[in-house]
C-alpha cells in the first residue's frame, strides 16, 4: 500500500489551504506556490503511471479499514492517465491566466484552481461510489467560484444556472446511490460489482433503475444531449482559462460512466443492454448539436462550448460500444479532446483580449493576428478531425471501432456528415477574425485598438477584483500566454507523432478495464484482513 | 409509516421539481432545499425503515438499524447547507449586478446588437 496514491487529493488540499490562510493578498507569492503545487501534482502523476503500468490495480485503504467498510482509492492505468492528463492541463492554462492577467481580476483564482484539482483528482481516484459524490461535490464547488471570476452579470446569471442545474443533478445522483445501497447493500464500487453479478435476475428490476439514475447523472455531467443546456452559457460566459480547465470537467462524466459501466454493471450481464441502448442515441444527437452549434453561433466562446459537446458525441459512441476496441477509442480520443478543446478556449480568450469582445462579427485586424491565427487554424483542424492532427487518428479509431456495430450506417452517417458541418462552421468563424479584416477599407466603428504592454513598463502583481473583461494592456506577460496555448498545441502533435504508443497503451487499459475481476480481487481479497 | 414516509419524500420532491423549474431564482433555491429534504428523507429509508433500535451492534442487542444511511444523510445535510448558502450568495450577486433575479439568459447572451446596445445603455 503506497501513501502517493492519495498525494494527488492531500497536495492540492494543502495548497489550496495554504493560500487562502497565508497569502491571501499577495498575487506573487500565490502565483508561486499554485504553479509549483501543480508541477509537483504533475510529477506526482507521473509516478503513478509508473506504478501503474504494472497492470496491477493498486488499492489504498484510507485509515487502513479493510474494504468494503472503509473508502478505498483504486489507482489503474485509466486513473493514472486521467490525473495525468489533468495535471497537465491545469499547469499549462494556469500559465495562460498567469500570462493573461486572469488571475489578478478576482479574489481566491489560485486557491479554488487548487481545490477543483483536488476534486477532479479524487473523483478520479476513488473507489468508493458515495466517496465519489463527495469529489463531485468538492470540484463543483470550487467549479461555481473559478466559473464566476471576475463578476459581470451575464457570468454571474450563467453561474446561478450552471450552479441551479448541477444542484439538480447532485440530487438526482444522491437518488441513484441511495437506490443501489438499497438493493446491494454497499458503496464500495467493487464490492458492488461482486454482489451485482450474483443477483438473481428477476431481483433486478430495482438495480436496473438505479444504474440508469446514475448514468442520467453522469451524462449532466457529460454534457450528454438532452442534458447539455447548462453548457454553452456556462463556458461562453467563464473566463478563458477556466473555460479551459472545464475542459476536463466533462470528462469526469465520460471517465465515471467508463468506471461503472465496465466494473459494476457490465454489458449483457443483469442490466443487459439498456445502458447502450440509451447512450448510443444520445451520443448522435449530442454529436450532431455540437457540431450544428458551432456553424450557427455568433459568438466564439459558444463556439468552443459547442466544440466541447461535439467531442463529448464522439467520445461517447465509442464508449457506448463498451468492447475493448471501443474503449481504446475513447481513451485516445479523450487525451485529444481535452488538449484540443482547452487550447480552442484559450485561443478565443486571447482573440477577445484583443479584440474587445467574443462576437463573430467584422473587425479591425488585431494585434498578432497572425500568430493567433495560425494557432486557430492548428486547433481548429484538431478539433473537427480533419488530417494530420490527433482529431483525425481519434475519429478513424471510433470509427474503426464501430464498424461490426449494427447501428454502423447511423454511426458512420452521423460522425462524416457532422464533421463537414463543423468543418464549415470553424472556416467561417477562422475567415471572419482573420482574412476578412484585411479586405475591410473602412473601420466599421471608431475603435482604438488595445494599448499594448510595453516593454519595460511593469504590471502590477496585485489583485483587481471585480473586472470582467480581460484586455491584452492587463496582461501580465502575452508571450507567456502563448507559450502556454503553444504547449498544448505541441501536446496535440506529440499525441499525433506517438499515436502508435498511445493507442497501444490505450488498448492495455481498456483490457484491464474490461477485466472486472481484477479490481475485485484488488479490492476484496489482495488485501490483508479481508476475506 | 411506509405510506407517511413515502408520501411525504413524494410531495417534496413535487414540490421541489415544481419550484426549480420557475423562473426567478429566489423560488429556485426553495426548490433545492425542498429536493435536499426530500433526498434526505430517501437516504434514511434506504437501510429499511427500524423504529426504536440501536444503530450499532452491541452486547444484547437483538435488532440493530443500518448506520451507513445515517452518515450519508449527516454527509449531504452539510453538503446541501453550504451549497444552499453558495446558491443564495450566487443568486444576490446576479440580482445586484443584473437588476433582477430571473434565471433565464437574457437575449443580449446570444445577440451581439443586443449587448453592444445594452453597453451603451450602462454606460
Amino acid at each position: 500500500m503506497s501513501h502517493v496514491l492519495i498525494a494527488p487529493v492531500i497536495l492540492p488540499a494543502v495548497i489550496g489551504a495554504l493560500i487562502i490562510l497565508w497569502m491571501r493578498a499577495d498575487l506573487l507569492l500565490q502565483r508561486v506556490f499554485s504553479i509549483a503545487g501543480t508541477a509537483a501534482l504533475l510529477a506526482v502523476a507521473i509516478y503513478l503511471n509508473v506504478l501503474a503500468a504494472s497492470g496491477q490495480v493498486q488499492v489504498y485503504r484510507l485509515g487502513d479499514w479493510a474494504a468494503p467498510f472503509g473508502i478505498v482509492l483504486m489507482l489503474d492505468r485509466l486513473s493514472a492517465l486521467m490525473v495525468a492528463l489533468t495535471a497537465t492541463l491545469a499547469l499549462a492554462v494556469q500559465l495562460y491566466a498567469f500570462g493573461s492577467g486572469w488571475d489578478r481580476k478576482g479574489w481566491h483564482f489560485h486557491a479554488l484552481w487548487q481545490f477543483q484539482l483536488m476534486g477532479v483528482c479524487g473523483a478520479f481516484l476513488t473507489g468508493d461510489a458515495f466517496n465519489l459524490f463527495v469529489f463531485f461535490e468538492v470540484l463543483l464547488i470550487a467549479s461555481y467560484g473559478l466559473m464566476i471570476h471576475g463578476g459581470g452579470p451575464m457570468r454571474l446569471r450563467a453561474g446561478v444556472q450552471y450552479i441551479a442545474y448541477n444542484l439538480a443533478g447532485s440530487t438526482l445522483f444522491l437518488v441513484a446511490l441511495g437506490v443501489l445501497y438499497a438493493v446491494t447493500g454497499t458503496l464500495n464500487m467493487a464490492d458492488m460489482a461482486a454482489r451485482v453479478a450474483v443477483m438473481p435476475v428477476e431481483d433486478t428490476a430495482l438495480l436496473r433503475t438505479g444504474a440508469v439514475l446514475l448514468m442520467l447523472v453522469f451524462a449532466i455531467k457529460a454534457s450528454l444531449v438532452p442534458l447539455h443546456f447548462w453548457l454553452p452559457s456556462t463556458y461562453a460566459n467563464a473566463p478563458g482559462p477556466v473555460a479551459a480547465l472545464f475542459a476536463v470537467m466533462t470528462k469526469v462524466g465520460v471517465y465515471a460512466i467508463l468506471r461503472f459501466y465496465t466494473l459494476v454493471f457490465p454489458q449483457d450481464t443483469v442490466i443487459e443492454s439498456v445502458v447502450m441502448d440509451l447512450l448510443l442515441p444520445a451520443a448522435l444527437f449530442t454529436l450532431a448539436i455540437g457540431q450544428i452549434g458551432i456553424m450557427g453561433t455568433r459568438n466564439l466562446g459558444r463556439l468552443a462550448a459547442y466544440a466541447a459537446i461535439g467531442s463529448v458525441g464522439t467520445l461517447m459512441i465509442a464508449v457506448s460500444q463498451f468492447t475493448p476496441q471501443g474503449t481504446t477509442a475513447a481513451i485516445y480520443y479523450i487525451i485529444h479532446s481535452t488538449l484540443a478543446g482547452a487550447a480552442l478556449f484559450l485561443i478565443v480568450d486571447m482573440i477577445g483580449a484583443r479584440r474587445g469582445d467574443l462576437w463573430l462579427r467584422l473587425d479591425t485586424v488585431m494585434p498578432g493576428n497572425a500568430l493567433i491565427g495560425a494557432m486557430f487554424f492548428v486547433t481548429a483542424i484538431a478539433v473537427v478531425g480533419m488530417p494530420p492532427f490527433s482529431g483525425f487518428i481519434g475519429k478513424l479509431l471510433v470509427l474503426d471501432a464501430t464498424r461490426t456495430a449494427p447501428q454502423v450506417v447511423w454511426i458512420w452517417a452521423t460522425v462524416l456528415v457532422s464533421s463537414l458541418i463543423a468543418i464549415y462552421g470553424m472556416v467561417r468563424a477562422g475567415s471572419l477574425v482573420f482574412w476578412k479584416p484585411y479586405g475591410l477599407q473602412e473601420r466599421p466603428v471608431p475603435h482604438e485598438p488595445a494599448p499594448l504592454p510595453s516593454r519595460g513598463r511593469r504590471i502590477p502583481t496585485k489583485l483587481e477584483p471585480d473586472e470582467h473583461i480581460q484586455d491584452l494592456g492587463d496582461a501580465a506577460s502575452p508571450a507567456l500566454a502563448a507559450v502556454a496555448v503553444g504547449a498544448l498545441l505541441a501536446g496535440i502533435v506529440a499525441l499525433t507523432v506517438f499515436a502508435g504508443p498511445v493507442t497501444q497503451f490505450a488498448r492495455a487499459t481498456a483490457d484491464q478495464l474490461h477485466n472486472p475481476a481484477l479490481y475485485l480481487h484488488a479490492v476484496l481479497e489482495g488485501q490483508e484482513g479481508t476475506k | 409509516m411506509e405510506l407517511l414516509l413515502s408520501s411525504a419524500i413524494g410531495m417534496l420532491t413535487a414540490a421541489g421539481i415544481y419550484l426549480i423549474l420557475r423562473r426567478r431564482s429566489f423560488a429556485v433555491v426553495l426548490g433545492t432545499t425542498m429536493l435536499s429534504y426530500a433526498i434526505n428523507l430517501f437516504l434514511f429509508s434506504t437501510g429499511r425503515l427500524v423504529v426504536d433500535r440501536p444503530p450499532i451492534l452491541q452486547e444484547g442487542a437483538t435488532a440493530y438499524t443500518d448506520p451507513l444511511p445515517q452518515a450519508l444523510v449527516l454527509t449531504a445535510i452539510v453538503i446541501s447547507f453550504g451549497m444552499t448558502a453558495v446558491t443564495v450568495m450566487m443568486a444576490l450577486g446576479a440580482f445586484l449586478e443584473g437588476g433582477d433575479d430571473r434565471v433565464d439568459m437574457p437575449r443580449a447572451d446570444r445577440e451581439p446588437d443586443l449587448a453592444r446596445s445594452r453597453e451603451d445603455f450602462r454606460a
